[in-house]
C-alpha cells in the first residue's frame, strides 16, 4: 500500500512534455493554459537538428553546435540515425555507403556506429539529441522534466519502438507513450480545426513516410488503418541530387575529389539547400567551394520533379493500400492533412491532390504539428485534457512460426492497441523441457519474408509425455505498440518462466548498462563544467590581486600581510590546474580572506580620495 | 511444437486473489468493471457480450455496438490511468485489449459467429481447403483451368474468369443473407441445431471467400 502511494506521489511530481524525435530536426513541445506549445532551444530556435558529433577532443556537442562538425568532422558526426533505429548490420546494407560514419555490428542483433575510439548503438545518438531537448525544457520551464510522450513514425515495427524507448531511459527520461506522428499529428489539427469526420494524414518527413487515416467523433481520434514505409523521405531525396553532383565532380575534378567525405558533406548541405529553394522557385543552383575549387549546377524545378517522380510515386501505393483497409473510398475522405517537411515540395502536394481529389490543408506547421500533438497526448496523459482520446492501431500483423516456416498470424494489422491474442503449445518429444517460440511482424506468409521480433523460450516445463504439457502463451500489443508475453502452466496455473532473445535490438541488461554510463557521463560533465566556473572565478580575483598590487595601499600593509597575499596567489595558482573544483574554491576563498585588509584600505583610500574632492 | 487458441484467456484470478473481493477495498465485487463501494477498476472478465454489456444476440446493431465501445474505451483506455496505482493500470490494460478484442469480434459477423460457435463448444470452421462442395465441383475444376492458362499468359480467358468472380460474389452474398436468416432464427430460439446449421453455412462461405480471394489475386497480378 505504501508503495502504491509513494509510486503515486512521484508521479505527480514532474511535468510531462512531448517529443518530436524527428530523422533530421527534433521538438520538444508542452501544453501551458491556452494549449500545445513549442519549446525553443536557448537561441531561440524551435527546431533541434537531430544531428550528435563526437569531437576529437572528446567532447558529445547535439544539436545546432553538432551541424558545424558535419563538414569539419564528418566522419565523427551522425545524423539521420532514426533511420538505423532498431536495425541490424544484415538489414541496413546499401544505406550505410550514404553515411560518412563507420557503422560496425555490435553484438549480434545490434548495429554500433564507431566514431574516433568509442562506438555507439543509436539510442545512444538519440539519446544525446533527447537530453539536449531535456534541457532546453528544462530552461525554459524552469524545473526537472523527467517524463515524456515521445512520438515515433505509425510504420515503426517493434524494434524501432523500442529502441526509440530505450534511447528516452537512456537520456534519464520514463517514457510515458510513444504516439504514432500522423496520430499526434491528427490531434493538433483536430484540436485547432476539425471536430468530426474522416481525415487523412499524410506524413513525409526526412526518412519515412505514413499515411494514417482516422475518426474523428466527439473528441475521440479513432485510428482505422495505417500503413507506410519506414525507409522513405526527403533524405532520398537529397540522395539523388548529390549522386548527381558527385558524377560531375568526378568527371570534372577526378574521382580522388569527389571522394571526400568533408566535400560530400559540404554538398550534402548545399542540395539541401537547392532542395528548399525549389519549392518556392523555378530553379536553384547546387553551388559549393572546395579547396580552391568552385562547383555550380542549375538545377530546375522541371528537372528535380522528374527525378523524385519515382519517390512520390512510392508513397500512393501505401495510400491505397491504407484506404482499402479502412474499408472507405476516396469520397469518403473529409479531409487531407499534410505533414513532415518535406510536403513543403510542391510535387508531393499535386499528388495527393489528385489521389485523395481534395486539396490537403497546409495550416498548421508541418515541422511544429507533430510535438504539439505529442504535447496534447501528453496533457491527456496527465489528466490536463479530459476530453480527448486517441485509439491507436498496430501496423503490422503479429505472428508465431508454425510447421513448415509458415507464420500464423495471431493478431492482425490495424487491430485496435491494446490488442492480444492467447496461444496454447505443448511438446512434440517426450520428457521435453522446453518450447521455443518464434514471434515475427508482417503480412507475408514465409518466415524468411516476415521481420524477426524475438525467440521466446519457455523454460523448465516439467517433463511428460510429449503433448501432454499445456502451456498458455499471452501475447499483448500495448498501447506504445509494443509487444509484451505472459506464459502460464494450465495445470498447475503458475507462471511460466520465459527467456526472451530479442532479434534486434538491446536487452534489458545492455540498457540498464547505458543508462548507469550515461549517468556516469552527465555527472563527469557536471564535474567539468564546475572546475571551469571555478577557473573563471580565479581568472577574475588573480586579475583583481594583481591589480590592487600597483596600488599604493599594497605599501601600507604589513610585511607579514604582504606575505601571506602572495602565498595565496601561489597556492590559487598550484590549484588552478588540477581537476579539483573544491580545491580551486577552497584557495579562492583563502585568497578573499589574505585580501581582505588590502580591499580594506584600498576602500579607504577612495574615501580619502573622494572625500578630498569634494567640499563641505 | 502444436498451437491452438483458447477462448478463456483471462478469467481466471491470480495467485492469492478472491475474484469475489474488490482488489482495492475487499467489498464484494458484484462482477461489476468498477467497485461499487471505492470505484476502483477491477480485474476484467472476458465474454465478450458480458463485457460490453449487449445483449447476447447475433444480430447487433452496430451503431449502439460502437457508441458502446467508445463509452468504454473512454473509461477504461490506459491514458486514463497513467497516474493510478500499477494494480489499476495493469487491469486498465487488460480491460483495453478485451475491449479491442470483443469490438472487432462482434462488429464483423462472420467473426462474430464463430466466437459464438466457439463459446458453445462447437468447433470454428477450419481455415484451409476442405471437400469442394458438389454443386461447385464443375465451377471450381473451371476456374482452376481457367487461371492455369491466364499464369501461362493467355489472357483471352479473362473475361470468363471475371465471370466466375461475379457468380461467387452473388454466392457469397446470398450466404449472407442465409447467414442474417439464421441469425434471426438464432436470436428467437437459440440452440445447438441453429448454431450446427450457421456453421455448416460458415463453412460453406470460407470456401467461396477462398476461391473468390484466389481469383481476384489473379486478375490483379
Amino acid at each position: 500500500m505504501s508503495l502504491m502511494q509513494i509510486d503515486f506521489g512521484s508521479l505527480r511530481s514532474s511535468r510531462i512534455v512531448g517529443i518530436d524525435l524527428g530523422t533530421t530536426n527534433s521538438l520538444v513541445a508542452w501544453m501551458d493554459l491556452t494549449g500545445p506549445k513549442v519549446i525553443p532551444a536557448q537561441d531561440g530556435a524551435p527546431l533541434v537538428p537531430s544531428v550528435v558529433a563526437y569531437t576529437r577532443e572528446g567532447e558529445v556537442l547535439a544539436g545546432h553546435t553538432a551541424v558545424e562538425k558535419l563538414v569539419t568532422e564528418p566522419d565523427r558526426t551522425v545524423y539521420s540515425v532514426k533511420r538505423l533505429m532498431g536495425r541490424g548490420l544484415g538489414d541496413v546494407g546499401g544505406e550505410l555507403k550514404l553515411f560518412p560514419f563507420k557503422v560496425v555490428q555490435g553484438s549480434e542483433s545490434v548495429l554500433r556506429l564507431s566514431l574516433g575510439d568509442r562506438t555507439f548503438t543509436p539510442p545512444e545518438i538519440s539519446a544525446f539529441v533527447l537530453r539536449q531537448l531535456k534541457q532546453n525544457a528544462e530552461q525554459a520551464l524552469g524545473e526537472r522534466v523527467e517524463r515524456a510522450v515521445i512520438t515515433v513514425p505509425a510504420y515503426f515495427n517493434d524494434a524501432q519502438r523500442q529502441a526509440t524507448k530505450d534511447a528516452g531511459r537512456i537520456a534519464g527520461l520514463e517514457v510515458l507513450r510513444l504516439v504514432n506522428e500522423p496520430t499526434a499529428a491528427a490531434l493538433a489539427y483536430g484540436l485547432d480545426k476539425r471536430k468530426e469526420g474522416i481525415v487523412a494524414v499524410y506524413d513525409l518527413g526526412g526518412g519515412t513516410f505514413d499515411i494514417s487515416i482516422l475518426r474523428l467523433h466527439q473528441g475521440i481520434f479513432e485510428v482505422l488503418a495505417t500503413n507506410g514505409d519506414t525507409h522513405l523521405g526527403g533524405d532520398d531525396i537529397d540522395r539523388l541530387l548529390l549522386e548527381i553532383a558527385l558524377e560531375d565532380i568526378a568527371s570534372e575534378w577526378g574521382p580522388e575529389q569527389a571522394a571526400s567525405p568533408v566535400l560530400a558533406s559540404i554538398l550534402r548541405q548545399a542540395v539541401i539547400r537547392a532542395k528548399e529553394t525549389l519549392s518556392t522557385a523555378p530553379a536553384a543552383n547546387i553551388e559549393v567551394e572546395f579547396e580552391g575549387r568552385s562547383y555550380r549546377r542549375q538545377i530546375t524545378r522541371e528537372l528535380f520533379e522528374r527525378l523524385i517522380t519515382p519517390i512520390v510515386d512510392r508513397t500512393l501505393g501505401p495510400c491505397r493500400s491504407c484506404l482499402h483497409d479502412a474499408g472507405l473510398s476516396v469520397d469518403q475522405i473529409d479531409e487531407v492533412v499534410l505533414v513532415g517537411g518535406s510536403t513543403r515540395i510542391p510535387l508531393v502536394r499535386q499528388a495527393v491532390e489528385r489521389l485523395f481529389r481534395a486539396r490537403p490543408h497546409t495550416e498548421l506547421n508541418p515541422e511544429e504539428v507533430v510535438a504539439l500533438g505529442a504535447a496534447v497526448q501528453a496533457g491527456i496523459l496527465s489528466g490536463e485534457v479530459q476530453d480527448k482520446l486517441l485509439l491507436d492501431v498496430t501496423p503490422l500483423s503479429l505472428g508465431i512460426e508454425t510447421m513448415g516456416g509458415l507464420v500464423t498470424k495471431l493478431i492482425h494489422r490495424n487491430s485496435t492497441i491494446p490488442a492480444s491474442a492467447t496461444e496454447v503449445f505443448t511438446t512434440a518429444v517426450d520428457g521435453q523441457t522446453n518450447v521455443l517460440i518464434h514471434v515475427l511482424q508482417g503480412e507475408r506468409e514465409m518466415v524468411t519474408d516476415c521481420r524477426s521480433l524475438a525467440r521466446f523460450d519457455l523454460k523448465g516445463i516439467q517433463p511428460q509425455p510429449a503433448g501432454m504439457a499445456r502451456i498458455e502463451v499471452r501475447f499483448l500489443i500495448d498501447a506504445n505498440g509494443i509487444l509484451n508475453v505472459a506464459a502460464r502452466d494450465i495445470r498447475t496455473g503458475k507462471e511460466q518462466t520465459i527467456e526472451v532473445k530479442p532479434s534486434y535490438g538491446l536487452t534489458d541488461g545492455e540498457v540498464e548498462a547505458m543508462i548507469r554510463e550515461s549517468i556516469e557521463t552527465a555527472e563527469e560533465d557536471f564535474r567539468e563544467r564546475q572546475v571551469r566556473e571555478a577557473r573563471v572565478e580565479a581568472d577574475a580575483i588573480l586579475a583583481a590581486t594583481e591589480k590592487a598590487r600597483q596600488h599604493e595601499a599594497f605599501g601600507e600593509l604589513s610585511e607579514e600581510e604582504r606575505h601571506e597575499v602572495e602565498t595565496a596567489v601561489n597556492h590559487l595558482l598550484l590549484a588552478y590546474h588540477s581537476d579539483d573544483h573544491l580545491l580551486i574554491r577552497a584557495q579562492i576563498d583563502h585568497l578573499n580572506q589574505a585580501t581582505m585588509k588590502l580591499a580594506e584600505t584600498m576602500m579607504n583610500a577612495t574615501v580619502r580620495q573622494a572625500l578630498k574632492g569634494t567640499k563641505i | 511444437m502444436a498451437a491452438e487458441h483458447l477462448s478463456r484467456p483471462n478469467g481466471e484470478p491470480g495467485d492469492g486473489e478472491d475474484p469475489r473481493q474488490c482488489w482495492q477495498c475487499g467489498h464484494p465485487a458484484q462482477h461489476s468493471l468498477f467497485c461499487k463501494y471505492c470505484n476502483s477498476l477491477q480485474r476484467p472478465q472476458v465474454d465478450y457480450y458480458a463485457f460490453l454489456g449487449i445483449p447476447r444476440k447475433l444480430n447487433l446493431d452496430l451503431d449502439a455496438l460502437q457508441r458502446k465501445f467508445y463509452e468504454l474505451s473512454r473509461l477504461l483506455h490506459p491514458d486514463r490511468y497513467t497516474l493510478k496505482p500499477v494494480t489499476e493500470r495493469q487491469f486498465s490494460l487488460e480491460a483495453t485489449a478485451i475491449l479491442n478484442d470483443a469490438y472487432r469480434v462482434l462488429r464483423d459477423p462472420v467473426a462474430r459467429a464463430e466466437y459464438v460457435l466457439r463459446e458453445n463448444n462447437l468447433e470454428k470452421p477450419a481455415d484451409g481447403p476442405n471437400s469442394v462442395p458438389p454443386e461447385l465441383l464443375e465451377e471450381v475444376f473451371e476456374m482452376n483451368m481457367a487461371l492455369e492458362e491466364l499464369r501461362s499468359g493467355d489472357a483471352s480467358v479473362r473475361p470468363q474468369l471475371e465471370q466466375t468472380r461475379q457468380r461467387f460474389d452473388g454466392l457469397r452474398r446470398e450466404l449472407d443473407s442465409k447467414l442474417e436468416a439464421l441469425f434471426r432464427r438464432y436470436d428467437v430460439q437459440p440452440g445447438k441445431s441453429a448454431l450446427e446449421d450457421i456453421r455448416a453455412v460458415l463453412v460453406h462461405r470460407r470456401y467461396v471467400q477462398n476461391l473468390l480471394s484466389q481469383v481476384n489475386k489473379e486478375l490483379a497480378g
